[in-house]
């Protein structure tokens, strides 16, 4: 086997593309990933988002060599990988469980990998000295996996995976067996390491804020394909369809029928109070009814109704309620903020790009 | 007020102490149960001992007390067993056949419940249903087919019959038992290691082999056991002294006619059984840390 390279001297070629993948379990049913096509920058943290289902863990394990793809194919560093096996990917990959290995202790675990590529002893022990330094689990080396406790064993399996120098990373919802306030700071951590590692990242999960935070660029799969590919702005800006629209934002985006069309707008986009300046064209005025809030500390959450449909309106704390009869309130929103999706398809009326930089005006009238 | 809250608290310490008594009587009566189930089981070995140091003329007197020497111990009867009789040549047959099964078994067994928990999807299981189906035809009635197996090879009088009929039975149990140890493994450790640098072979054999350890020690022990103490295919097929294992020869060496060498027999027996007594008590901890550790979140 070939001695792996360091980081300063590794070939640029860990871009990873997957042309027109598609996996099928089992000959009736309906595949789990169902033509997917996408390309990774160098270096770049690309995170697959998707509902528990949509396909977004078989498509990684696809491009770890763990499932054989029905038909497309795979590259990684411009490389069809199709038929190699894992060990000759040179990825490394953290499975949800971590997958410690339960027999061994975490210095074994980590250079499990190195010994795996014939490394020399002194090089092995250099090498887990480092990988344990950066993740911060130097004093752990002599413990067994059961001994850790799940932010310690996250560590461990990231360092695992760092000392393999792979071209790329495979996170399979890394962070989901931790506790929320452990979450978010593993998340912070994850984010940094990756940055001075550089190495390309896949990333999956099925938490939006995750994906939000980490993510260079989002992939958002359901039913085993890609509905949009963008920066996490983009994504929540433009969204592509009315699945990535109200699967994204907490609460998600509104989608009221106006004119045949399903117009869709953020909750914090609505505004309570009618603005008094400015054109009176620029605004869409609409009425919620059944209005009830529900108050959150810094915020408040407005639920209503309109044509039968639920609306959620999200406004600061402070802002007063508006004088209402019967549970009816006015409110507004600015006709750039609104996304048009067309009723039957649910995809974006017009190119996501020209959106922003359209005319509010237009766009409404779209 | 008072008074009430002072009742409470006296019928509240009445009723710990109640409650501690009560602790200490389940204990007591746990101790006396356990203690008298252990004394009947170990009364079988402890005559077994006894018995073979007695002399004939301590033995067979009816009036003697037969749990105490009237007569002094001897070691006449291992003396028997051991120079008169072909007992070593037996000891050597038996642990040579149960060796041999239990690498034939361990050879078979480990890929088979493999393939069936990890390779064949939904129809593993119930393949592994009707493999263990096979253990339960009685070796009364498979005896008489495998006659002819065993003829046909060239096996008959031979104890390499032993070593070919005992797998049958050994083979679909242990397949069914490592299979309920193998679920238990956490595949992703298997997939890590394929990723982490290994071909499919050395990561079962680094990862998977390593954690179902108490299932194949659990093979080992239960395939030794079972070669030791087989008595039909062995009678079936074994007729020559030196070809026969424990279980048939001693009774046929030791049984003259209508004279048994009782000493000698509980001798040949005790020597037999004690090995195997204290290697399951010696794997015991073994196979309870084993399966904790299984339990253990990979």
């Amino acid at each position: 086997m070939k001695h792996p390279t360091f980081r300063t001297d590794r070939d640029t070629m860990a871009r990873v593309e997957t042309r027109n993948l598609v996996k099928q379990f089992t000959a009736s049913g309906a595949p789990a990933v169902n033509g997917i096509s996408l390309q990774t920058t160098d270096g770049e943290f690309l995170v697959l988002l998707g509902p528990s289902g949509c396909g977004k863990t078989t498509l990684l394990r696809m491009i770890g060599g763990l499932e054989k793809p029905t038909s497309g194919d795979i590259l990684i560093g411009d490389r069809v990988v199709n038929d190699l096996p894992p060990r000759a990917r040179q990825i490394a990959m953290v499975f949800q469980s971590y997958a410690l290995y339960p027999h061994m202790n975490v210095r074994n675990n980590i250079s499990f990998p190195l010994k795996a590529a014939k490394l020399d002893k002194a090089a092995i022990e250099q090498k887990v000295q480092w990988a344990s330094s950066i993740l911060g689990i130097d004093q752990l080396l002599d413990r067994k996996p059961r001994q850790l406790s799940g932010g310690q064993r996250q560590r461990v399996a990231l360092a695992r995976a760092l000392v393999r120098e792979p071209n790329v990373f495979l996170l399979d919802e890394p962070l989901s067996n931790l506790d929320a306030q452990r979450r978010a700071s593993a998340r912070d951590e994850l984010q940094v390491f990756q940055h001075e590692i550089g190495t390309t990242t896949i990333y999956v999960t099925h938490d939006q804020v995750e994906a939000m935070g980490l993510g260079d660029r989002i992939a958002v799969i359901n039913d085993g394909t890609i509905r949009q590919l963008g920066t996490p702005h983009e994504i929540y800006e433009d969204p592509a369809d009315t699945f990535v629209a109200t699967f994204l934002g907490s609460p998600p985006m509104n989608l009221v029928e106006r004119d045949g069309d399903l117009v869709g707008f953020r909750p914090e986009a609505v505004e309570l109070v009618p603005p008094e300046h400015g054109d009176a064209s620029s605004w869409l005025h609409l009425t919620l009814a059944e209005a009830r809030e529900e108050y959150l500390g810094s915020e408040k959450l407005i639920y209503g109704e309109i044509d039968g449909v639920r609306v959620v309106a999200r406004v600061h704390a402070g802002t007063p309620m508006p004088a209402h009869e019967g549970g009816k309130i006015p409110i507004t929103v600015n006709r750039a903020a609104l996304r048009i999706f067309d009723k039957d398809s649910g995809l974006r009326r017009q190119p996501a790009s020209d959106s922003v930089s359209a005319s509010p005006a237009e766009e409404a009238s779209a | 007020m008072a008074t009430t809250t002072a009742s409470a608290t006296e019928t509240h310490t009445e009723q710990a102490g109640r409650n501690r008594g009560q602790r200490v009587l389940g204990r007591v009566v746990l101790y006396v149960v356990a203690t008298g189930f252990a004394l009947f089981a170990a009364l079988p070995f402890a005559w077994m001992v006894l018995t073979t140091f007695k002399a004939d003329s301590d033995l067979y007197r009816p009036a003697n007390n037969p749990f105490v020497y009237n007569d002094p111990p001897t070691w006449h009867n291992i003396n028997l067993l051991w120079n008169d009789t072909s007992y070593p040549t037996f000891i050597l047959n038996t642990l040579l056949v149960a060796v041999v099964v239990v690498l034939i078994t361990i050879a078979v067994v480990v890929p088979a419940a493999y393939a069936l928990t990890r390779l064949t999807g939904r129809w593993g299981e119930s393949l592994g249903i009707l493999i263990f189906l096979v253990y339960l035809v009685p070796p009364t009635l498979l005896f008489i087919p495998l006659t002819g197996v065993v003829a046909d090879l060239g096996l008959q009088n031979s104890k390499w019959a032993m070593v070919l009929v005992y797998p049958t039975f050994t083979i679909p149990f242990c397949t069914w038992l490592l299979m309920g140890f193998f679920r238990g493994v956490p595949w992703e450790i298997e997939e890590q290691a394929m990723i982490d640098g290994y071909s499919r072979i050395q990561a079962i054999w680094k990862t998977v082999l390593p954690v179902s350890l108490p299932g194949i020690l659990t093979v080992v022990i239960f395939s030794f056991t079972l070669s030791l103490h087989e008595f039909v295919y062995a009678l079936a097929f074994v007729q020559s002294s030196d070809q026969k294992t424990v279980s048939v020869g001693v009774f046929t060496e030791l049984i003259r006619g209508d004279v048994f060498f009782w000493q000698s027999l509980m001798a040949a027996a005790a020597l037999v059984a004690f090995p195997v007594a204290l290697l399951y008590n010696y794997f015991l901890d073994r196979f309870i840390a084993g399966f904790t550790l299984g339990a253990v979140k990979g």
